[in-house]
Order: structure tokens, then C-alpha cells, then sequence
């Protein structure tokens, strides 16, 4: 009995306590995400935002989520709905799934497997799915688009983030994502921070700009873009399932944040291994860089105009996709013959 | 088999955008024929907005059809009544008195630039840059505000009628207009700096819905929509209405006729307008605001309490009307939109026997087949906002 506890119950029973400590707050940072978005855009457009319901407006995202968990589910008479149900429930749940390879501090990871940075490329790669799906099953012209333009641009994306991902796990010497925070930390020429931004800074700057467009966010937010396709892939949703999109699509700009943050700003570590940087653990480390990357997510959203469908494409084919390709075999020169 | 069931025809579908579409600039419907993201054909419904204007008119008196013309285009009420109490003033034979022209100048000028932002505003939102609408509308909040200060009402001012202004200025309201316009500048230049030189704004508007200066001319295009073609017509400069040849400005217009020269077109028309509003502050003549006589305009409400005639002329004016002489007369004005004209047959009745409205947005509306051919699903709204539509006067 003693055996069967630490050798099966015990262990399951732990890897769902682990589940829940990841997933609770990371549900609650997607939540206030959404309110962080519309007191930060609110600033930048001289207005107020959210500010009513509760202090300061806190309770806005639980009122929001509430409201739409009371509405009708609307399938529309032509959709397929079984196809139509599993969409945002897939595209939920894989931004869920892939937090389970992210390492949130030293040690501090649900499953720690040694291919983690192909399981994230994988599990981001299967987002589309859920858009598509969407698309086709609503029978709607408009969200019919919305899934073309969104698989067409997040294959194309794919291709340079992969590039770009390859190269920094060729400097790193590992596909692991512990290991691959690890090695940014000895200190480039014995006073830089080791971390791969100040190396690999161009590649920075593309894969940012290429999650923008993976994560569906402005200026690449074409598949819902409001002023032509109504709402996209999202057109004929209403109540939860809406709100399972919506989810999915903020959970996944945490998660790629947490990815940017991993693979070019040093992970959980501090800039500097010394006091008083040392003092905040690291685990607030890596929220505070997540919380940065999301802040320019934002930022962005607010200033810049739409892409085009074909401008988009021809960035991602003929800027991206070379430059990162160009990159990654100067890189690997590099390491050949240092 | 296949190869026939993939012909190029079965590729095309049609789309509806609109009449219920966030981009549809109100109630316009679009049919667009497409292959892919490419468009074949555009095929725009109208007359979900009409109302029936000009019949309405028919049935009122000249003094009472005014507030139907705030009604068209209600971003730019104030110009639509300058028209009409043009034409008015035309059939009567009357000339105003200065004062009321300098302030018609002003509160047009005033409305040429809500228009102008507004558009401008949501023009970068139909590309996808909201900042800029939400900037815009505190400079609309002022100057609305000014609207309210003479007319009592923020949109639909009734304040331009035939015979002069409503009312004159209220004291200190020229200094607040010249405070507002010299701080306007600067938000102009915020918006173009979001605008102006991004590239991506530049991406998605350059060479955006060519119009040549041939096409603009068959299709009758007017206002800026004309201008950023290269031709240099404004009616405030070609046929000078109400004291508009005092005015020194100068007539922007654009090289390729793309969706971005009519942006840059309303930009510089903005700049203008506040030198025109600076000038006509800075030399407003003192005197009467609306002709001096009770046939036409009512009398002062003290002098009703002691004067039977003025009595008997306000109670005449605001029952029967005035009666204008029979004839015909075609009055354009240079609204923000382009060319707005009535042209109001009268046969010497106390009402219109015919109002008929030119409304620039509705030979505007007629382009947008030709200026979409060939592009993409992304350039209708593109091309649709830099057009500048209000539904209000394409249905009327």
C-alpha cells in the first residue's frame, strides 16, 4: 500500500499540484493582462480605461469573464458544431500545455524533458488548428478569411522563428530550456550580462517582431482584423467559447513572452549575479521580464497602423526568412572557427 | 473532371461588407466580387439612410428647412446651412451684413476641421491605428464646444439661416476659438508624427485607390478628393462666397491622386482653415449679425413687448414664413467634403417648390468601383476612409 502511495498516487498527486500552481496564476496574469492592456492603451490615448468597477477598476476582469460566462452559446444554423466547439477549446488548451516545459526559476519547471525548445516550436505550431477550425466551422465568408490569412501567416512566421530558435540553441549547446537559461550566465567579457539580447540582438528584434505576427497581435493581427473581416476567425463566437479565444490568445502572448524572455533575456537570472540583484528571487525575475515583453506587445498595439495581407507575407519571405538564415549560418561560423 | 470543376470561375465569391460592418462608415453596403483577397468588382447598395430630405423640404418653410441640412452630413452641419442660406439669400436679392460673413467664415472653417480630424481619425483607425481617433476626438470635444457656445447645440446647430447668423457671438469666444487654434498645431503634429512618416501608414496608402486627374474629372469628384488628384479647384478660391476673397490662403493639392495625398491634402486643408479662422478673428468688422429687416429676420424679443409691429412680424415670421420671389437658383458652397450645392426653385410661396441637394459623397461613392478594381480585401476600408463618406448626404 506504502509502495503503491510513493511509488504512483504520490508522484501523480504532485504533478498536478504542480499543474495548479502554474495554471492558477497564470489564468489570474491572463486575466489582468487583459485590464493591464486597457489601463496601458487607456494612458497612451489620454483616456482613463477600466476604472469603475472595483478599486481602480480591478474587479473589471472578473465582472468581464462573469458576463460572458452568463451569455447564450450561439452556433450558427450552417456551422459544424462539433468542429465549432472543439476550435477554442483546442486553441485554449495548447496555450495552456506548453507552459509545461517553461522554466520558471532554477528547478522550478512541471516537466524539465531535454527537447524542451521542440516541444514549445511544436506546441505553438498546433495553434493554428484551433483557427482554422474555427474558420471552416463557422461557414461565414469573414471568418472563412480570417483562417486563411492566419494559417498563411503563422506557417510563414514559423519558418524564421525556427531559424532564429536554432541558433540560439546552437550557441547554447542544448536543447533543454534549464540548461539553455544556464548558459547565458557566465558574463560576456567579464561585464556584460550573458544573456543571448546583447550576441544575438538583430535576432531579437525578428523574433519579436515574428511573434507579433505568431500571436496574431498588432500590426499582424489581420485574422480578426476588425475593419475587414469584422472579427475574424472569432466572427460567429459568442459567450465562453469567445472567451476561451480570447484566453487562448493572451495565454499564448504570456507564453511567447516567457519564450522571448528564456531564449534572449537570461531566463529567471538577474542581470547581475551581486547584490541587491541577487536579493529578488528568481522566479521575479523572469515575471518582470515577462511583464516587459508584454508592455511592448501593448506599446506596439497602440501605435502602429495594420499590415497589409501580402506586405505581410513579403516580410516574412523575403526580410525575415533570409536575414535569420544568414544569421544562423554566421553563427555557426563563428562557433567552427572562434 | 477536376480541372473543370476548378475553372476561374468557380474561385469567385461574393462578400458582403456592410450594411451591419465596423469599417462601413455607417450603413453602406458593399458587394464585392472576389478571387482570393483580390477584388473583381465592387458594387455599392446605398439608401439605407434615406430619409427623404428634399420632399421634407418641400413641406416647410424656407426657414424651417435649415436644420435639415445639419442633418446630411453631420460632420459638417455648418457649411450645408451656409449653402442653403445661400441659395436663400440669392432668390431674396439680399446681401448680409459683413460681420455675419466673417463669422460664417469662422464657424465654417471651425467645421471643416472636425470634419477633417474626424476623418483623418478614423481613417487610421480603418488601417488599424486606433491612437489617432481617440487624440482627434479631445480637439472635437473643443470645438464642438464652441458650437454650443453659439448655437445652443453641439452637432446640429441651426445657426447659419438665411439673412445672417442666429445670433452674434457670445463675449470672449473669439479669444477662446484663438487660444484653441494656436494650440491645435501641435496636435497636429502629434497625429502626423503617428501618421505622416510611419511606414507601415505609408504601406498601406501609397498608391492605394489611384485616381487621375481624367478620372476625377469624369467621375465628379470635388474637395480634397479632387485636389490630391493635381487639380487646383476650390470654390472658395474660383467662385468666392460670403467674403472668402478677403481671406489669404492657399489651395493644397496632391501629385498622385493616392489614398496618401488625400490624407496630406486634409492634413494642410487643416492647417489652413486655422490661418483663415486666426484671420477672420483677428479682422471681425463690428456691426449687425443678420440683415436688419423684420420681413425676414425676426425682431428683438424687447422689442416685442412694447412694438405691436414687431409683434405682428414675429408672429407673421414664425407661422406663415416669408414669401421668396418665384425663380431658380443653384448655390454651391466648398464643404469639407467637396462641392455641396442646392439648388431651390421657388415659385413664390412661402415654401420650396423644389430642394434638390448635391451632395459630394454620393459621385464620390460612384468611384469606388474603379479605385478598387485589382486590389486587395485590406484597401476597401483603406480606400473607403480616405474617400471621406458620411451617409447622412449620400442618402439624404
Amino acid at each position: 500500500m506504502l509502495e503503491l502511495w510513493h511509488g504512483y498516487v504520490w508522484p501523480f498527486l504532485w504533478i498536478v499540484i504542480k499543474i495548479f500552481l502554474l495554471l492558477l496564476p497564470l489564468l489570474l496574469a491572463v486575466a489582468y493582462l487583459t485590464y493591464a492592456e486597457r489601463r496601458i492603451i487607456g494612458a497612451m490615448q489620454l483616456r482613463k480605461g477600466p476604472n469603475v468597477v472595483g478599486w481602480f477598476g480591478l474587479l473589471q476582469p472578473i465582472a468581464d469573464a462573469l458576463k460572458l460566462l452568463t451569455k447564450e452559446i450561439v452556433i450558427p444554423s450552417g456551422a459544424s458544431p462539433v468542429v465549432f466547439l472543439l476550435a477554442p477549446m483546442v486553441t485554449f488548451s495548447l496555450a495552456m500545455v506548453a507552459w509545461a516545459v517553461i522554466p520558471v526559476d532554477a528547478g522550478l519547471v512541471i516537466s524539465d524533458i531535454n527537447v524542451g525548445i521542440l516541444y514549445l516550436f511544436a506546441i505553438s505550431s498546433l495553434g493554428v488548428y484551433g483557427v482554422v477550425m474555427a474558420g471552416w466551422a463557422s461557414n461565414s465568408r469573414y471568418a472563412f478569411l480570417g483562417a486563411m490569412r492566419s494559417a498563411a501567416q503563422m506557417v510563414s512566421y514559423e519558418v524564421s522563428i525556427g531559424f532564429i530558435m536554432i541558433t540560439v540553441l546552437m550557441t547554447a549547446g542544448t536543447l533543454n530550456l534549464s540548461e539553455l537559461v544556464l548558459a547565458q550566465s557566465e558574463p560576456l567579457f567579464g561585464f556584460l550580462p550573458g544573456w543571448y539580447l546583447i550576441p544575438h540582438f538583430p535576432m531579437f528584434i525578428v523574433f519579436f517582431i515574428s511573434v507579433l505576427a505568431e500571436t496574431n497581435r498588432h500590426p499582424f493581427d489581420l485574422p480578426e482584423a476588425e475593419s475587414e473581416l469584422v472579427a475574424g476567425f472569432m466572427t460567429e463566437y459568442s459567450s465562453m467559447p469567445f472567451a476561451l479565444f480570447f484566453l487562448g490568445e493572451y495565454a499564448n502572448m504570456i507564453m511567447m513572452s516567457a519564450v522571448v524572455t528564456i531564449l534572449f533575456l537570461g531566463g529567471w537570472l538577474p542581470p547581475y549575479d551581486i547584490s541587491p540583484f541577487n536579493y529578488l528571487p528568481g522566479f521575479v525575475w523572469f515575471s518582470i521580464k515577462i511583464a516587459f515583453c508584454l508592455f511592448l506587445f501593448i506599446w506596439v498595439r497602440a501605435t502602429f497602423p495594420r499590415y497589409r495581407y501580402d506586405q505581410l507575407m513579403r516580410l516574412g519571405w523575403k526580410i525575415f526568412l533570409p536575414f535569420s538564415l544568414f544569421w544562423l549560418i554566421l553563427t555557426a561560423f563563428i562557433i567552427v572557427y572562434k | 473532371m477536376m480541372a473543370e470543376s476548378f475553372s476561374d470561375k468557380d474561385d469567385k465569391y461574393t462578400v458582403n461588407f456592410g450594411p451591419q460592418h465596423p469599417a462601413a462608415h455607417g450603413v453602406l453596403r458593399l458587394v464585392l466580387e472576389m478571387s482570393g483577397e483580390t477584388i473583381d468588382r465592387v458594387d455599392p447598395h446605398i439608401g439605407l439612410l434615406h430619409r427623404g430630405t428634399e420632399k421634407l423640404i418641400e413641406h416647410k418653410t424656407y426657414l424651417q428647412a435649415v436644420p435639415y441640412f445639419d442633418r446630411l452630413d453631420y460632420v459638417s452641419p455648418m457649411n450645408q446651412e451656409q449653402a442653403y442660406a445661400l441659395a436663400v439669400e440669392s432668390l431674396l436679392g439680399i446681401t448680409i451684413p459683413k460681420r455675419a460673413e466673417y463669422i460664417r467664415i469662422l464657424f465654417c472653417e471651425i467645421t471643416r476641421i472636425l470634419n477633417h480630424i474626424m476623418n483623418i481619425a478614423a481613417y487610421a483607425m480603418d488601417v488599424g491605428a486606433m491612437t489617432p481617433f481617440l487624440w482627434t476626438f479631445e480637439e472635437r470635444e473643443k470645438l464642438m464646444g464652441f458650437y454650443e457656445e453659439v448655437s445652443g447645440s453641439r452637432m446640429h446647430a441651426a445657426y447659419v439661416r438665411p439673412g445672417g447668423v442666429a445670433r452674434d457671438l457670445p463675449i470672449g469666444l473669439t479669444d477662446r476659438i484663438f487660444s484653441w487654434s494656436n494650440g491645435f498645431e501641435k496636435i497636429l503634429d502629434d497625429i502626423e508624427g503617428l501618421l505622416t512618416d510611419n511606414r507601415i501608414f505609408k504601406q498601406r496608402t501609397v498608391d492605394i485607390g489611384i485616381v487621375s486627374k481624367k478620372e476625377a474629372l469624369d467621375w465628379g469628384f470635388t474637395g480634397p478628393n479632387l485636389r490630391a488628384s493635381g487639380i487646383p479647384w476650390d470654390l472658395r478660391k474660383s467662385q468666392p462666397y460670403d467674403s472668402y476673397e478677403d481671406m489669404d490662403f492657399d489651395i493644397p493639392i496632391g501629385k498622385n491622386g493616392d489614398c496618401y495625398d488625400r490624407y496630406l491634402v486634409r492634413v494642410e486643408e487643416m492647417r489652413q482653415s486655422i490661418k483663415i479662422i486666426n484671420q477672420s478673428i483677428n479682422s471681425l468688422p463690428s456691426g449687425p449679425v443678420k440683415l436688419i429687416d423684420n420681413k425676414i429676420n425676426p425682431p428683438k424679443r424687447s422689442d416685442m413687448k412694447t412694438s405691436m409691429e414687431a409683434l405682428i412680424h414675429h408672429f407673421k415670421l414664425y407661422t406663415e414664413g416669408y414669401h421668396v420671389p418665384a425663380g431658380e437658383v443653384y448655390r454651391a458652397v466648398e464643404a469639407p467634403k467637396g462641392e455641396f450645392g442646392v439648388h431651390l426653385i421657388s415659385d413664390g410661396s412661402n415654401k420650396p417648390y423644389r430642394c434638390r441637394i448635391r451632395a459630394p459623397g454620393f459621385t464620390h461613392m460612384q468611384g469606388m468601383d474603379f479605385m478598387l478594381r485589382g486590389h486587395m480585401l485590406a484597401d476597401v476600408p483603406a480606400v473607403l476612409g480616405s474617400i471621406d463618406i458620411v451617409f447622412g448626404e449620400v442618402d439624404r
